[in-house]
Parts: C-alpha cells; sequence; structure tokens
C-alpha cells in the first residue's frame, strides 16, 4: 500500500482530500489527513461577526462532514517533519509514514510577536478578528463602545487576504453610520504599505473610497511595539498613534512544526515552486495555501485554483511523468465596501488587478474594480458555495487560469 | 523608463527611480542615489547596502523584519539609516529591484 499524508485539513487540504479519494484506487493507496482542530471555520466570515451580521456559529462546521468516506482523519497536532525519512511524528508520539506529502497548514497570527499587544489591554481595548476568539470578542465590545480613536493596524506582511482590513474599515464606517456615533468616532487604517494596497490601480480605486468614507489613512507605518500603558502604537521610526479601541492583524506565520522541522524561512513559509507548487527542495512534497511562499495573496480563492495544480502535477508524479501544469498566481477577491455594496479584483503574477467585468467579457455579471450591489452578493454567495462546493473538490465554473478577457487595460 | 546621469554615467531606471540593471551600480552611483533620497552615505549605510545587494542577487527575497534579524543592522537602527521607509529607500541606493511586499 502506498501513502499519501495531508498536513492540515482547512480549505486546501480539505479539496485535496476530495479530489484524490475519487480518482486514487483505494486497494493501492491510503489517505491520510490531519488536523488538530475538529471545527473547521469559514474564515472569510470572520469579517462579518464584529458588526454582528454573522454570529458566532455561523462559520463553524465540524471537519469530519467534509473530508469523504476512504480517508483517514487524525485529530492531533503535527510535531514535526523529517522531510529526509519522509516520516511525520505528532504530538501524541504517533508517527506517519508517507510517500507523497501535502502540506496544508496555512498561516495564523502571532500576537505575541509584538510587545505590548497581549498585555492587559488584550481582548479589552484590543482585538483582532483573524481568530473566530477575537472576533466574537470584538463583537461583545462593539455592542456598547460609544466611540473614540479607533485604530486599524497591519503589523507585518505578508498577511492573509490582504483585502479584509479594508473590508473591515469600511464595514466598520457602516456599523457606526447606522448606530448613530459616527461622529464620534475616527476610524485610522494604518499600513507598512505605502498606500492602501500594493498594486497602483486597486490602490487609487480603494484609496479613494477610504477618503470618501472619511478613513484616514497612515501609510508606511511600521509597527514595533504597543504602550498599553498610554494606549498608543510605536511604529520603529518613533511615530505614534493613540487608540481607544484597536483592531490589529497581528504578525501571520506559518505553523510551529514548520519551524520545529526547519523546513522554511523566517516566517515559516515553505520554499515552493510558484509555478509547479512542488517544495523547492524534496520531490515528494507539494505545498498548498497559505503555508507555501509563493508571491501571490494568502487566500481561499488562491488556494482553490492552485488545488486544480497540485491535483494535476501530484498525480504526474505518481506517474513519473514531469510536471507541466504551470500555476499563473491567479486571485479574485470580493471586497465588501459597506451599505450593501462590493468591489472585485482579478489578477496573478504578471498582471495586476485591472478594471472590467467577470467572469464573462462585457456581461460579468461581476464588476471588476467597480462598487456595485451585484458584487456584494458575490461575497455572500460565496458562503454557500464554500461549504457545498469548493470543499468537496468539485468542479466550480471558473477557470483556475487568469484571464485577459473583460479587463480593461 | 527612462534615463539618468549618476556619477558621469548614464543608466536606466524604472518610473519610481530604480535602477533597471544592477550591474550599473557603482558606490559613487550609491552615493549620487543616496543624495536623491537625502542621505549622506557613510560606511555603516554601505555596509547595509552591500548584505542587501548580495542577498538580491542570489535570488532572495528581503524583508525589514529579516534584516532586523540578519545581525547586520537591528531594525531600529535600519530606520535611521534609512528614515520613513527603510527597505525602498536601501535598495534603491543599492541599485536592486523595488522590494516586492506581495499582495
Ligand atoms: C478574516 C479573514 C477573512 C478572509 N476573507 C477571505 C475572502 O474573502 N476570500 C478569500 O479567498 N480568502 C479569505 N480569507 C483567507 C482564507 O480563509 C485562507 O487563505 C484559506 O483558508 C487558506 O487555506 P489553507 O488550506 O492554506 O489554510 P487553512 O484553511 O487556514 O488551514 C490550515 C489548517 O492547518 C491546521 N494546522 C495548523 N498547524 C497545525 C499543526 N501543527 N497540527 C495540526 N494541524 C495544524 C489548522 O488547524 C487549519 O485547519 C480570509 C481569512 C481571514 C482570516
Amino acid at each position: 500500500m502506498k501513502k499519501i499524508v495531508i498536513l492540515g485539513a482547512g480549505t486546501g487540504g480539505t479539496i485535496m482530500a476530495n479530489k484524490l479519494r475519487k480518482v486514487l484506487d483505494k486497494e493501492e493507496w491510503s489517505i491520510t489527513i490531519v488536523d488538530r482542530d475538529p471545527n473547521h471555520y469559514y474564515q472569510p466570515g470572520f469579517l462579518f461577526i464584529p458588526f454582528g451580521i454573522y454570529n458566532k456559529y455561523d462559520v463553524v462546521k465540524p471537519k469530519a462532514s467534509f473530508i469523504p468516506s476512504g480517508v483517514k482523519f487524525i485529530v492531533n497536532s503535527i510535531n514535526h517533519v523529517d522531510a529526509e525519512k519522509n516520516v511525520v511524528s505528532l504530538a501524541n508520539g504517533q508517527t506517519l509514514e508517507y510517500d507523497f506529502l501535502i502540506v496544508a497548514t496555512g498561516t495564523h497570527i502571532k500576537p505575541d510577536e509584538t510587545p505590548g499587544l497581549t498585555g492587559k489591554e488584550w481582548y479589552k481595548s484590543i482585538f483582532d478578528f483573524y481568530s473566530h476568539q477575537g472576533a466574537v470578542a470584538l463583537q461583545n465590545f462593539l455592542k456598547t463602545w460609544e466611540g473614540g480613536n479607533m485604530v486599524i493596524n497591519i503589523a507585518e506582511i505578508p498577511y492573509k487576504c490582504p483585502v479584509a482590513p479594508l473590508e473591515f474599515a469600511f464595514l466598520a464606517d457602516e456599523f457606526f453610520v447606522k448606530k448613530g456615533i459616527r461622529d464620534k468616532v475616527n476610524i485610522y487604517f494604518s499600513t507598512p504599505l505605502s498606500g492602501a494596497f500594493t498594486k497602483p490601480k486597486a490602490t487609487k480605486m480603494l484609496g479613494e473610497l477610504l477618503k470618501e468614507k472619511n478613513i484616514n489613512i497612515i501609510p508606511d507605518f511600521y509597527l514595533e511595539r504597543v504602550d498599553d500603558e498610554n494606549k498608543k502604537l510605536i511604529s520603529y521610526d518613533g511615530r505614534e498613534i493613540p487608540f481607544d479601541l484597536l483592531t490589529i492583524i497581528p504578525v501571520n506565520m506559518g505553523a510551529d512544526w514548520v519551524a520545529r522541522s526547519s523546513m522554511g524561512d523566517d516566517l515559516n513559509y515553505i520554499a515552493t515552486d510558484r509555478y509547479t507548487l512542488r517544495s523547492e527542495k524534496w520531490e515528494n512534497i507539494f505545498v498548498l495555501g497559505d503555508a507555501s511562499n509563493i508571491p501571490t495573496s494568502k487566500a481561499g480563492s488562491v488556494v482553490h485554483f492552485a488545488s486544480d495544480i497540485v491535483f494535476e502535477n501530484l498525480m504526474s508524479a505518481i506517474e513519473g511523468r514531469p510536471l507541466l501544469a504551470k500555476f499563473d498566481g491567479h486571485s479574485n477577491c470580493y471586497i465588501e465596501t459597506g451599505f450593501g455594496k462590493g468591489s472585485l479584483i482579478d489578477f496573478n503574477y504578471e498582471t495586476e488587478p485591472l478594471p472590467g467585468t467577470y467572469p464573462l467579457p462585457g456581461v460579468g455579471p461581476f464588476g471588476l474594480l467597480k462598487n456595485t450591489r451585484i458584487n456584494h452578493y458575490g461575497k455572500v454567495m460565496f458562503r454557500w458555495i464554500y461549504w457545498h462546493l469548493l470543499l468537496k473538490g468539485k468542479e466550480l465554473p471558473l477557470e483556475s487560469q487568469m484571464t485577459m478577457a473583460g479587463k480593461e487595460l | 523608463m527612462a534615463e539618468k546621469t549618476y556619477a558621469g554615467k548614464s543608466v536606466n531606471v524604472t518610473e519610481d527611480g530604480y535602477l533597471t540593471n544592477p550591474d550599473d551600480w557603482t558606490k559613487e552611483v550609491a552615493v549620487e542615489i543616496a543624495k536623491e533620497e537625502g542621505i549622506e552615505l557613510n560606511e555603516k549605510h554601505l555596509t547595509v547596502i552591500e548584505f542587501i545587494r548580495d542577498k538580491i542577487l542570489k535570488g532572495e527575497t528581503l524583508t525589514i523584519r529579516s534584516i532586523g534579524k540578519s545581525g547586520i543592522i537591528d531594525t531600529k537602527g535600519f530606520y535611521d539609516l534609512f528614515p520613513g521607509a527603510p527597505l525602498k529607500k536601501a535598495s534603491k541606493i543599492a541599485g536592486v529591484a523595488k522590494p516586492a511586499s506581495c499582495v
């Protein structure tokens, strides 16, 4: 019996388990998937929890319901991988040998990396919304908050879902307007980037939207520490931002076992061939999703597109053929902009987000870099698509390769 | 793309003023780019610049965090040398491409 082991049963790991079990002979191939958490979280839903749009239980389902029969699901922490000997060790002492390994353990927030962050104000006036716990705590806080300086901060790049902090700012604006306290809240958006986003056309569009909504952007702000005594953010070049409420995207890092196994860079991301999605070092290891160091967004849509490539190339590797499928870095993100509208960006390694229509040229229905109602519904529908189609590895009517059709230069 | 003259040498630069060919770089060119950024280049700057050139030309990617942990200089010191946006400024002076902060 030959063995495939999948590390992480989040978005990417679950998709791969479904895709592979469908085609690999059960007599010939065993598939095992490991995750420390029995619950699957719909992470894009965390964004909506602070504002009471979604509640605590709207984004959680048992992982086991999405893992097909014929795949062994182990709930335990990964402790270490010996990539020379092809062995995974778990926290309970169990070991798993593999012929092929798929790494999909994602990226996670590390608030302890920033001095002062997890001190006495943590979950009192400082929150994150990148964890289920943080999003729920922030919802409770916002119920009774009466206003002041709300600072949104991005502590380090890269972080997953690059547009989420902007969406948070837009939704916060709407929330305070509807609560009738917008005039009592100053919203600041501080980022280590030089603008609202990284690529020129999207930065311009999103920057203008921030301005329109009276959200102040503080660019090139690289956080050194939080002074929780005086409630201030302090940057490496000594600038200070006072806050009454801090919503932070803490430093994001790949899984700890990567560091323990010396398999990653200083943020625990694994060196991965950006086209084949195979590890640069080990021929029988593929890396899917946020865990890799490929230069595109860390986002669920990327994981979905990339899973087609990992699947094809892994099948080739199994059959001893060359790896011909090439990932283009395709990313496609809906951006909630508040008041029932949304925007959409579609891009890859080479092409920055451009205006136009998606997925059908000239028709849409979605508008790229435009602020429309239908884009908002795209985001709303995505939760259903995620649970019912995407995780199960079913075909979606979207190409994994980006296309220029429908884009305006 | 545009053409510029640094230290009597004509070089091609990108829209944002980064050398398109890292081989065009010399210490003299660096001194003049630094001046445009309001920086008087000294030995300390040069140590960091040479470190960055070395890493980038080897194909590695750098972040402010990784430079801060490199042992060459700490993050605060890096900011003191290249105020505001240290990695962008230092990369420009080092004659390498603009750091691609991933999306
Ligand atoms: C607030 C927020 C909003 C977002 N919005 C969007 C959006 O609108 N659109 C979009 O496309 N993407 C969005 N994303 C990003 C998206 O959720 C992720 O990019 C995607 O889920 C990554 O999939 P993955 O398989 O790489 O990792 P994950 O789905 O995160 O899975 C990693 C798994 O590994 C497990 N794991 C980690 N370490 C260990 C260990 N040591 N032992 C055992 N198990 C371990 C974890 O428990 C987890 O289940 C958002 C994310 C957040 C936080």
